[in-house]
């Protein structure tokens, strides 16, 4: 075989590859938090809301999942800008990430919500507990243990989802990648250690959130 | 006797051959373009500005009318004939045209082969900006956000003379850097001139306005070595029509822009 791998070419542009790594954590870190709590507003809105409520949210949700993330985020940075809202990439990316992961969260929490016995809502309501504090105790965190694997997934999806933000120069592991390749044309070599690094991210993720999830709704699930 | 007629013979023969040979690079072209009223030039067609095909399958462009501005100077008809870019010197040296106007760059190797007239066209990448900045140099930048497209040449010359204090926002293609420019995520591009004849083309409000250049290498006219009667009737033709303004309409047709005086 002609071509020679040459890994330490790689050495150089440690820096980058650093950045390029601790963007998309920070990316995923902010998206993934404001995400599944757009998600639960979302979901509580659309399963106990007014019927324009209920609307609003169903459209939004309907308009986002039905669109792909690369064109949402260029409508974000592009074409706002011609409304007059001008968001720098760093925002832009974290905004479209919010509202995409929004969408499908409200979703998957409505999910489990919807998967709440009718007789557990009637026993809180028969203690004299009110509206929220019977979604708060009795329907959220067990709906929340129920979905918790669908959720790990979606949020590990719009992490590897960022690698799109390269497209508006938002400096993260894929822009690092392409940036890398552009100048010391070693495809096989940057991509090769861009996808380990991004195998690690998921699955170190993963682990994380099935920690998390243990420890917040196992209680509630088990009740 | 019969020795003498071979040895003739062969003589004469070598001489017509070798006459053949180099009879096509020393034969005035000025003379046979005068004669024969026909002037050949090879021109691109998958090169637009400088040359594209046009919807009535004829080739147009910034190249096409420097041609033909050329051949009505010297009241030639003029041949167009479509090359690529790997071919457009080959087509010259074996004498299938008389000029190559094919958006030429000059380099040291090119010139061992052939002759350049006076440049014809501007084509450089530089930093564009809107009307406004007061950006002139590389230092001015400090502070600013200039987009540029990911790994192109002037992606490259941009990285090598900017300092930390400019935030780069590397593109995609040329379509993102330009989105960037146009939406104002970016106040400024690094990009060629062409591309910034592309955005002018559109008229959007933010106009690319050239604050300074990275890489400059402009076009030129191809000829044959030893054509000096045929290089300095067209140099004097490129002079006049820089000297009048004909080939600066030229630009602004195809580039949007005028020519610069240092041309």
């Amino acid at each position: 075989m002609a071509y020679r791998f040459d890994f330490s070419s790689l050495a150089d542009y440690t820096p980058v590859l650093v950045q390029g790594v601790a963007t998309t954590v920070g990316l995923t870190l902010i998206g993934g938090v404001l995400g599944v709590g757009i998600g639960i507003a979302g979901a509580a809105a659309r399963s106990s809301g007014n019927a324009p409520v209920r609307f609003a949210v169903g459209s939004y949700v309907e308009l986002i999942r039905n669109t792909p993330f690369l064109v949402q985020l260029f409508f974000i940075f592009f074409g706002l800008p011609s409304l007059g809202v001008r968001l720098p990439e760093w925002q832009a990316a974290v905004l479209a990430m919010v509202i995409n992961l929004g969408a499908y969260a409200t979703e998957i929490i409505r999910a489990g919500i919807d998967a709440t016995p009718k007789g557990q809502i009637e026993a809180g309501a028969s203690l004299g507990m009110t509206g929220p504090q019977i979604f708060r105790y009795i329907i959220l965190g067990p709906a929340m243990g129920k979905i918790w694997p669908a959720l790990t997934s979606q949020i590990i999806i719009v992490m590897l989802g960022s690698s799109v933000c390269s497209q508006i120069a938002v400096e993260e592991l894929s822009f690092a990648a392409n940036f890398i390749q552009s100048r010391n044309f070693r495809p096989f070599e940057v991509y090769f250690l861009a996808t380990a690094l991004y195998l690690a991210l998921a699955i170190a993720l993963r682990w994380l959130l099935a920690r998390l999830g243990d420890r917040m709704f196992r209680g509630g699930a088990r009740v | 006797m019969r020795f003498a007629t071979i040895l003739g013979a062969v003589g004469f023969a070598t001489a017509v051959l070798v006459g053949g040979l180099t009879g096509a690079a020393q034969a005035d072209a000025l003379d046979r373009i005068t004669k024969e009223k026909v002037l050949r030039v090879a021109v691109p067609q998958d090169f637009p500005p400088f040359g594209s095909v046009g919807p009535d399958l004829k080739p147009l462009g910034y190249d096409i009318d420097t041609a033909n501005l050329i051949g009505k100077e010297l009241g030639a008809k003029v041949e167009l004939v479509p090359v690529s870019s790997s071919n457009r010197i080959p087509y010259l040296t074996t004498g299938k045209v008389d000029l190559v106007i094919s958006s030429l760059g000059k380099n040291a190797e090119r010139e061992k082969v052939i002759d350049f007239s006076a440049a014809y066209a501007p084509f450089f990448n530089g930093v564009f900006g809107p009307e406004a900045s007061t950006v002139e140099k590389a230092e001015d930048l400090n502070g600013k956000t200039v987009g540029v497209t990911r790994g192109s040449v002037e992606d490259i010359e941009l990285s090598k003379i900017v300092s930390d204090k400019v935030t780069v926002r590397r593109y995609e293609d040329n379509n993102g850097t330009i989105s960037a420019f146009l939406s104002g995520q970016v106040e400024l591009v690094a990009t060629g001139n062409v591309v910034a004849a592309a955005i002018i083309e559109r008229n959007p409000p933010r106009l690319p306005i050239l604050k300074f250049l990275i890489k400059n290498s402009p076009c030129f006219i191809g000829l044959n070595k030893d054509e000096g009667p045929l290089l300095e009737k067209v140099n004097a033709i490129l002079a006049k029509a820089k000297a009048d303004g004909s080939l600066s309409a030229i630009s602004k047709k195809w580039l949007g822009t005028p020519l610069s005086k240092d041309l």
